[in-house]
């Protein structure tokens, strides 16, 4: 099937399997890796990304559902050029290195947009929010405590108009 | 102003955060262009002979290349177990007579796409006749069904002799009590699962990406799967998602890639699914323990016999050599005058056990602290009391206990207080006793835990542990470090260039660190067992103090001064001459015409014994059994901390997934060994609603058996966290009589305990 999506701003045009799903159509067909598979039961949410700014575990969208619609992924989340030398991370991953949120790293592009996407919702969460908004996204390393604290971070960064 | 103690950022983290990691699966490479995809059929039954194999169906499938089962494999050699183990207990690389768990691999399907390999794996006929299954490891060891019948028994080792225990051990106790407890088999579940990616040279040699915790494990652990030399296998670590000492080695999985690859003559590739993950990547822990302590009415523990039936799953792996370090352990930071343990390691019909983080000692701490808790509830003391009054007195010199550990330096009574004081343990207990006088439903506990734990071990006190590194200082200032070990999240990165950045004046940035090439770096212990830094970047800061020194002789020439007269200034990365500043060489100039480089290797004299307390405060609602962590407080005295961050990020991964073994997490099979938990859905997998942030205290006890005086803090957490929480919960509910409930303390095993309690049951 053909589909057309805006991914990252740009807009593609792509010939397609109709069960292909949206996390391999970024992977493989994009060939934009950051999102991850970590499980097969939309349980863990290392796969999720933005569809039209919402978070969405990108395992449990067909890409023909996602056809003429805008995805957003860690890889254009940032302000530019980041990982580069004088590079700007967006704010939410400046807030996850200041705080240490990510250790092996295979959780966090997910749970980076997971974030993005529960401070568009609630711009200023309690830590209960902020525990109760990712709990479907699952991390191995950190026990979400510095996580937590990024999130957190990120929330008063903006709120007071600092960066993390 | 010295770097090292301080937050450092990690350098690691943007590339993260931006375009991701680059793991096995990501990996894009020449060598790998045109990969088929691997997949493996696996045993859907715990115990069955293979009458027969079908795969002519598979052949058929749309994109199927070939199929392979046991008979196409003969030529690889059989897989032994350890001299210390029934050396009947073998198996090959593919079952072929006899499937021992579900998720054993049968038969190995290969395909052009990845989607017509989940396809086409499906169609792979087998005939199973099923056997019973042995899925109780206490009854294992009664051999009444045998996994291996050319073995004669399911006990693949014994360590200790179990009918020479003392009889006389607790003769001059006044009270004595015992109890069995269950050390639960959980699963590692690292969020990237296993994978591999393999293409053989021209040179008849294999390249193998596969994420690991040591490449020269892995290759040696690969090359003798496949019959090869270490020196045909060139191995390649990606990015990491984790591994928890599960990812040690090289499994069946990962040599049956490398061999497809030979096989076809092109690259291979495989990612396994979550559901392989669970049933086929090694779980953890999986001990029943029988521990009876018996001492003085006044508190002092006067005896302690700790016996264990350790589950290895149907593999002889590394799980059946846990009990080794379980025993090790056995009187953790107590002075305890008479002590024994003893331990058999049985095969079951189940996934087998390896390492997970801790790998046997999280195991003696929760056996002994359990019983300390029971101890003090017989003779109804406090738990705090009653540890202060058996905790070994601070020691500087190392000491000797009777299971031959050497600790080398520790004050358990000093965390034991400071770990009360920052809970504010007297208020807690004030607090319980006001809500028990109220009857509040949701009951209030408090648990305990002292330990002290062994890290960066090595093979025996003839072979002390060590570690390798290599610093090159680069002409345009710049410096790359090669290193033995394996980060796989821990910010080795970020924390060797500290080290190498302390002595060359080097900024952290402009220093790249390698490792987990077999080409680049060709020896290595890798990452585990807590050992990284006190060995590695030991390695790392003596060859950087080596390199110093080789460039003061160029520098003395350069500079036309005798190398006495010369002073490094780390400020300005540069040589001068004392009195005469102007007289200067920067380091980096001195690699100019010759490579500036050293390697070295750094011999530690033994283990070290990282030592803490951690104080668990939780709620138990009565009326459904619910626990809910509402504190944890640790001290977690490793030594002297280089970077405050990352240490703080190991204690707090550690502390959450020891308190996801005490009251959330546990690997289910049912009767006829069916895993019950084969997925996320249903594998409890903790999650951020179960925990709190976290409470960490501050000590520092250094170690004189390396020069930055730093021990082990990868798996602290995961052993002092576990029996805090756990003994947390049987805390809240002791006022009903409840002296034990075993892991995970579930709602419902936590409600039937109460029933039972009030002789509803």
């Amino acid at each position: 099937m053909q589909v057309e999506l805006t991914v990252n701003g740009r807009q593609r045009s792509d010939e397609v399997e109709p069960r292909l799903l949206l996390v391999h159509y970024l992977r493989e067909v994009c060939g934009l890796r950051a999102a991850n598979v970590g499980c097969d039961t939309t349980s863990c949410g290392a796969c999720t990304v933005l569809l039209n700014g919402t978070s969405v575990k990108s395992c449990t969208v067909l890409t023909v559902q996602a056809n003429g619609q805008q995805v957003t992924t860690a890889e254009g989340l940032a302000v530019k050029g980041a990982g580069e030398e004088g590079g700007e991370l967006h704010p939410v991953q400046a807030a996850f290195r200041q705080e240490h949120g990510l250790q092996c790293g295979f959780c966090t592009p997910g749970m980076v947009m997971a974030t993005v996407g529960l401070l568009s919702e609630n711009p200023h969460p309690t830590e209960a929010e902020v525990r109760e908004g990712l709990e479907g996204n699952f991390c191995r390393c950190t026990g979400y405590h510095n996580i937590v604290r990024a999130v957190l971070a990120a929330a008063e960064a903006e709120r007071t108009g600092t960066s993390a | 102003m010295s770097i090292l103690g301080t937050r450092v950022l990690r350098t690691e983290d943007p590339r993260f955060l931006t375009t991701g990691g680059v793991y096995t699966e990501d990996v894009v490479d020449d060598r790998l262009a045109g990969a088929c995809h691997v997949f493996f059929a696996r045993s859907p039954v715990a115990h069955a002979r293979i009458e027969a194999i079908d795969v002519s169906a598979a052949r058929e499938a749309p994109g199927v290349i070939a199929v392979f089962t046991g008979a196409d494999l003969a030529e690889l050699p059989e897989i032994k177990p350890g001299a210390l183990f029934n050396q009947q207990m073998t198996r090959r690389i593919l079952a072929t007579d006899k499937v021992r768990f579900v998720g054993e691999p049968v038969a190995v399907v290969v395909t052009e796409q990845a989607y017509q390999g989940e396809d086409a794996v499906e169609l792979v006929d087998i005939d199973y006749a099923v056997l019973p299954a042995v899925v109780d490891f206490a009854e294992a060891a009664s051999d009444k069904v045998l996994l291996y019948e050319e073995a004669g028994t399911n006990v693949a080792a014994n360590f200790g002799d179990a009918s020479a225990l003392d009889e006389h051990l607790f003769d001059e106790c006044e009270v004595v009590t015992t109890r069995t407890i269950l050390n639960q088999r959980v699963a590692p579940a690292p969020m990237e699962t296993r994978a591999a990616a393999a293409a053989w040279g021209e040179d008849g040699r294999v390249t193998a990406w596969i994420p690991n915790q040591g490449a020269q494990g892995t290759q040696g652990g690969l090359a003798r799967l496949l019959g090869l030399k270490p020196e045909q296998v060139h191995i390649i670590t990606p990015d990491v998602g984790g591994a928890f000492g599960a990812k040690f080695g090289a499994d069946p999985e990962h040599a049956l890639v490398a061999w497809v690859a030979r096989q076809l003559g092109r690259p291979a590739r495989w990612t396994e699914t979550r559901y392989e993950n669970l049933v086929a990547m090694t779980h953890g822990r999986a001990q029943w323990q029988t521990v009876t302590i018996g001492g003085k009415r006044d508190g002092t523990v006067l005896a302690y016999r700790l016996e264990i039936i350790q589950d290895s799953g149907a593999h002889v792996r590394l799980g059946a050599m846990l009990p080794f370090l379980t025993i090790l352990m056995t009187p953790g930071p107590y002075e305890i005058p008479k002590a024994e343990a003893v331990a058999k390691s049985v095969v079951t019909n189940t996934t087998p056990i390896g390492a997970y983080r801790g790998a046997g000692r999280p195991e003696a701490s929760a056996a002994l602290e359990r019983a300390m808790d029971l101890f003090a509830a017989e003779i109804g003391a406090d738990p705090a009391e009653v540890r202060r009054r058996n905790l070994l007195p601070p020691f500087t010199e190392p000491h000797r206990t009777k299971f031959g550990a050497l600790y080398d330096t520790g004050d358990y009574a000093a965390a034991l207080d400071k770990a009360l004081a920052a809970a504010g343990y007297d208020e807690l207990r004030k607090e319980q006793a006001e809500r028990r006088a109220r009857g509040d439903t949701v009951a209030m506990g408090i648990g305990l835990a002292s330990y002290v734990e062994i890290t960066g071990m090595g093979d025996g006190e003839e072979s002390p542990p060590q570690e390798n590194a290599t610093v090159e200082v680069h002409p345009d200032g710049t410096a790359t470090i090669l290193t033995g070990t394996s980060p796989h999240g821990q910010g080795h990165a970020t924390a060797w260039a500290m080290l190498a950045s302390e002595e060359l004046g080097i900024p952290v940035d402009k220093i790249t660190l390698k490792w987990g090439d077999t080409d680049l770096v060709p020896e290595g212990g890798g990452t585990g067992g807590s050992r990284s830094l006190q060995h590695g970047g030991s390695a790392v800061r003596q060859a950087s103090q080596e390199l110093i020194e080789i460039a003061r002789e160029r520098a003395a020439s350069e500079l036309e001064a005798s190398a006495a007269d010369l002073r490094f200034d780390v400020e300005r990365s540069a040589f001068e001459v004392v009195g005469d500043p102007d007289a200067s060489v920067p380091l980096a100039g001195l690699a100019e015409e010759e490579r500036l480089v050293v390697r070295t290797v750094f011999t530690a004299p033994g283990a070290t014994f990282p030592f803490g307390s951690h104080v668990a405060v939780v709620d138990v609602d009565t009326e459904t059994g619910k626990v809910v962590l509402r504190r944890i407080v640790t001290v977690d005295d490793a030594g002297f901390v280089l970077n405050p961050l990352l240490a703080e990020g190991q204690r707090h991964g550690g502390i959450a997934q020891g308190a996801a073994q005490a009251f959330v997490e546990e690997v289910v099979y049912d009767a006829d060994g069916n895993p019950l938990t084969a997925s996320f859905a249903d594998y409890p997998f903790l999650s951020a609603t179960e925990v709190p942030s976290f409470e960490l205290a501050d000590m520092q006890t250094l170690t004189s058996y390396n020069p930055l005086g730093v021990k082990g803090i990868g798996e602290a957490g995961s052993i002092g966290a576990t029996p805090a929480v756990q003994n947390a919960v049987v805390d809240a509910l002791s006022h009903l009589g409840i002296r034990h409930i075993d892991m995970p303390a579930s709602p419902q095993r936590v409600w039937q305990a109460i029933q039972a309690a009030k002789g509803n049951a």
